[in-house]
This record gives structure tokens, sequence and C-alpha cells, in this order.
């Protein structure tokens, strides 16, 4: 049988799943259980073959973001060997090359904090992008860091540790200076850098929701991410 | 950031029962009223939405209310800063447009502090202060752009730090605390625009970036704005050590916070004397 990425108590809406939380911890803990029919031993581990666990609580919260840095800093490293970066002007190089370090430094030190806890190496599916492609590889960089910040965005409020939560915070600027310099070197000079697509009349940018996200990343992901643990 | 569907996505932070309820019930109407009321003004919507949010302790509103004040004071800043930016004409025709998308999310800023300051915690929203963008006559950003757009880095920078650095006094509450981390990711923004449009104009070599705890070519009276942001240790790990990544490079990949009175004290240079 096809195991589906995500997991049946993943797959309620929000809404409900607060609900349903309102009808105490223990029974949402069992059915929960029921639900994915995972045993009782095995709850923490794996529960579908190939499948990455990112885990619960804050370390679920980091494993999420260990997931992301690890997507950029693999779409840099490839954008690195491409060749629209052989052809680009100095100052594409000079930003696309900082990047690549920044999202590389990302995602190791998110290793490294998570020591024994962090997922193992995703697999990517960078097939829609043409690394050749200008237009390509800047349009992919700008899904990838307006994705960032709302993903840190909208994971905050669920950190428990305010240490990891400022943590966060000096990341997530650097992922919105990232994502204003890209929007700008596709449409120079204009607005587009804090553009009206993600930032709504009272000033505020969008913030993204784990399924939102993930579902987002799915494209370039080819290693299956199960989520339903994380914080709700 | 849509405050209906952050509403759908967070918590009610309250543990009664009371409150939960009436946190799901207004929800649901407020729902229901973006789902009609979608031709009303958009700015209308967050006083309704924000008053869903469940009663807190006195003690966490006051400190709320302390955090959003401090907060409002420099959106009043920046947004007086950019208003009379634009209304001086220093700006460049071509960046007009950079400076008023700005401008206008400091106004929305100001107005959505105040809604959930006043209306939301039932505080009171701190009046604009007097500025003086000219630091005691030291500086001349409405006849001079380069000093324009140096001033511009200065407070974009500060913001920044200064939101990120009030994360954890907001922690107590989803809904403030998504709310600031918006607004911070918009200063960002902000600054890496400002930074970069410096260095295209040939006034510095910055990049949208802070590298080390470099003021680039900013005045001295600058360099408090950008003390400890060559930090490479975080969570107690050496990132550069770590990764074998320069430290140049590293120092930019995370930004740091600043405290209240270190913010204070820089902003405190722009503050009128009848303040």
């Amino acid at each position: 049988m096809k195991k589906e990425l995500i997991k049946p108590q993943a797959l309620i809406k929000n809404e409900d799943r607060r609900r349903f939380l309102r009808m105490g911890t223990m029974t949402v803990a069992s059915a929960g259980l029921l639900l994915v029919g995972c045993n009782d031993e095995d709850d923490m581990g794996p529960t579908m073959p190939g499948a990455v666990n990112l885990g619960s609580g804050d370390v679920g919260i980091l494993n999420y973001a260990y997931a992301l840095e690890q997507l950029e800093a693999a779409f840099y490293a490839e954008v690195m060997k491409g060749g629209y970066f052989a052809n680009a002007s100095a100052e594409e190089k000079t930003i696309l090359g900082d990047l690549e370090k920044h999202e590389r430094a990302h995602r190791e030190f998110f290793k490294a904090a998570l020591g024994a806890n962090a997922i193992v190496s995703l697999e990517v599916d960078f097939s829609s992008i043409d690394f050749s492609s200008r237009t390509s590889v800047l349009g992919a960089a700008k899904v990838f860091e307006d994705l960032g910040v709302a993903a840190y965005n909208g994971a905050g409020q669920y950190l428990e540790s305010a240490d990891l939560l400022l943590i966060a915070g000096k990341i997530v600027s650097v992922e919105a200076r990232h994502a204003a310099a890209i929007r700008d070197l596709i449409n120079p000079g204009s607005a587009d850098f804090a553009g009206d697509d993600i930032i709504d009349a009272n000033g505020l940018e969008r913030t993204l929701n784990f399924t939102e996200v993930l579902t987002a990343a799915k494209t370039y992901v080819k290693t299956d991410i199960d989520f339903s643990q994380l914080p709700s | 950031m849509n405050l209906i569907k952050l509403l759908d996505s967070m918590c009610p932070d309250t543990k009664s029962a009371e409150d939960k309820e009436r946190f799901y019930s207004r929800r649901d109407a407020f729902r229901q009223f973006g789902d009609f009321g979608k031709k009303m003004a958009l700015a209308a919507v967050p006083l309704a939405v924000l008053n869903a949010i469940p009663h807190v302790a006195k003690a966490d509103t006051a400190s709320l209310i302390g955090v959003l004040n401090y907060a409002l004071t420099l959106e009043h800043l920046e947004y007086r800063y950019y208003q009379m930016g634009l209304d001086s004409g220093v700006i460049n025709a071509a960046d007009r447009v950079i400076f008023q998308k700005i401008r206008d999310h400091e106004l929305a800023h100001v107005r959505f502090l105040q809604e959930v300051i006043g209306n939301v915690l039932k505080g009171s929203p701190v009046a604009e202060p007097e500025f003086d963008f000219t630091a005691g006559g030291n500086f001349s950003p409405f006849t001079d752009y380069p000093t324009f757009l140096a001033l511009a880095q200065a407070f974009e920078d500060t913001g920044v730090r200064a939101y990120k650095g009030q994360a954890a006094n907001v922690q107590e509450s989803d809904v403030v605390l998504t709310a600031a981390l918006s607004i911070h990711s918009v200063e960002a923004r902000h600054a890496s625009m400002v930074r970069r449009l410096r260095t295209k104009k040939g006034q510095d070599t910055v990049k949208g970036w802070i590298t080390n705890a470099s003021i680039g070519t900013l005045p001295a009276a600058t360099t408090a704005i950008y003390a400890g942001e060559q930090n490479l240790t975080h969570a107690g790990v050496d990132v550069s050590n770590l990764t074998g990544i320069d430290a140049n490079a590293v120092s930019e990949g995370w930004d740091e916070p600043l405290d209240k009175d270190a913010v204070l004290g820089i902003a405190g240079l722009f503050l009128g004397a009848s303040n």
C-alpha cells in the first residue's frame, strides 16, 4: 500500500484540530495514535518507511528550520555550478556567493545544534530549475527566500525556548535581507523588495504554517517529511 | 500576513475555558466578517480581529503595552523621517517609489500598533515625539541625499535589532509575537534595500547584510547601531570554526539584537529639545 506523505492527523485543518484539541490532551494523544495507526512503542520513530520524522516540540521546530536550510543550501550550491552564475554580473556573483555561504552556515549550525536529534540529509530535486537561466535561478531564489521568511515568522509562536526564539529571529531577518535583494535583482529599483504580494495593508509580512511551507517545498524535496508531531 | 488567517493558525494563550470559548466564537464571527466585509477598508479589520485576543493577566498586559509603545516610538520616528524626506524633495525622482513604499509600511505600523495598544490592550498609545533629524545641527538629511540615505540605513538596521531584542518579551502572546515578527522582517527588507541603494550610488560598499560590526561610511555616531554584529557564536557554537566559512560571511548570516536602552540611546540623538 502506498504510504501518504502527510499523515491524516496533519491533514485536519487548523480550526478542526484546535476544536479537537479542546477534547483534552489525553484524548487527542490516543485518538492521534489511532488515526495514524502507529503503535505505542514506536510513536517517536519514523512512522513511514523512507519518511523523515521532524520530531516534536522545539526539536521538531529546529528540524523544520534545518530542513529548509538544507534545501536553500543545496540550491545555492547548484547555482554556483551552473551556467547562469558563470556569466553573471559581478554584483550578482557577490550576492549569490554570499547567500550560498550564509545558507550553508545556517544548515551546519542547525545540524550541530540538534546533534543526535538532527534529521538526515534530505534528497533534493531541482529538475524544475534551469541553472543556465537567470530568470529561472532568480525566480527559484525568490521562492526559497520568501518561503523561508514566512516559515520562520509562522513558526516563532510555537517555540517554547526564548533562546531559540532569539536565534530564529537572528536568522529570519537575514533571510528577509536576502529576499529583498533577490527581488531587487529581478525588478531593479521598484517596490518589489517589499511587495504587496507578501506584505499586507497593516505592513505585516505573511506567515505560513507548517503544512503550507512543506507543501510548497515538496516540489524540490524527494524525501518524504513527516511533520505530524510538530506543535500546534 | 492575513490576520484572520493568523487567528486561524493560533491557540488562545489562556488556560481559562471561558476565554477559549470567547476566542473561538469571536474568531468564527470575524471569519464571517472577513468573508462578507471584503469591501471594507483593510485597516478596519485588525481592531475587530485583535479584540479576539483572550484576556491576559494585567501584569502581562502592562508589559505588552510597554513593549509595543517602545516599538510605536520607533515607528513614529521612521514614518516622520520618510514623510519629511518625501515632502522635502531631497529624494531622487527614480527612488521615490522605494521610499513611498517604505513610508507606507511605517505609517501602517504606526496605525497597527496604535490600534493594538489602545483598542485591544486598552492602554494609551504614546504620542508622536518631536524629532530633530539634524541631531542638533549635525546632519542635513532633507537637503543632502547621501545623508538622507545614510540615516535611513541607520534607522532601518536599528529597527531590525530593536524588534529582535523584544521577541522574548512578547512571547507570552502568540498574536503579538507573530505580529512583531511580521514587522521585523519588513524592516529587514527595508534595511537590505537601502543599504544596497547606497552602494549602487557609490556612497558605500555595504551589502544588504551586515558584515562584522562595520559602519561603512556612516558617521561615527552610528557605531552603537552595529556594535556586536560581529558575533559568530550561537547556542554555544562558533559557526566559523564549525564550518570553515570566513568570519565575514558568518557574521552576515546572523543579525544581532539590541536592548531597549541601547536603542533609545541611538534614537535619543534625534529627539527634539522639547521632549
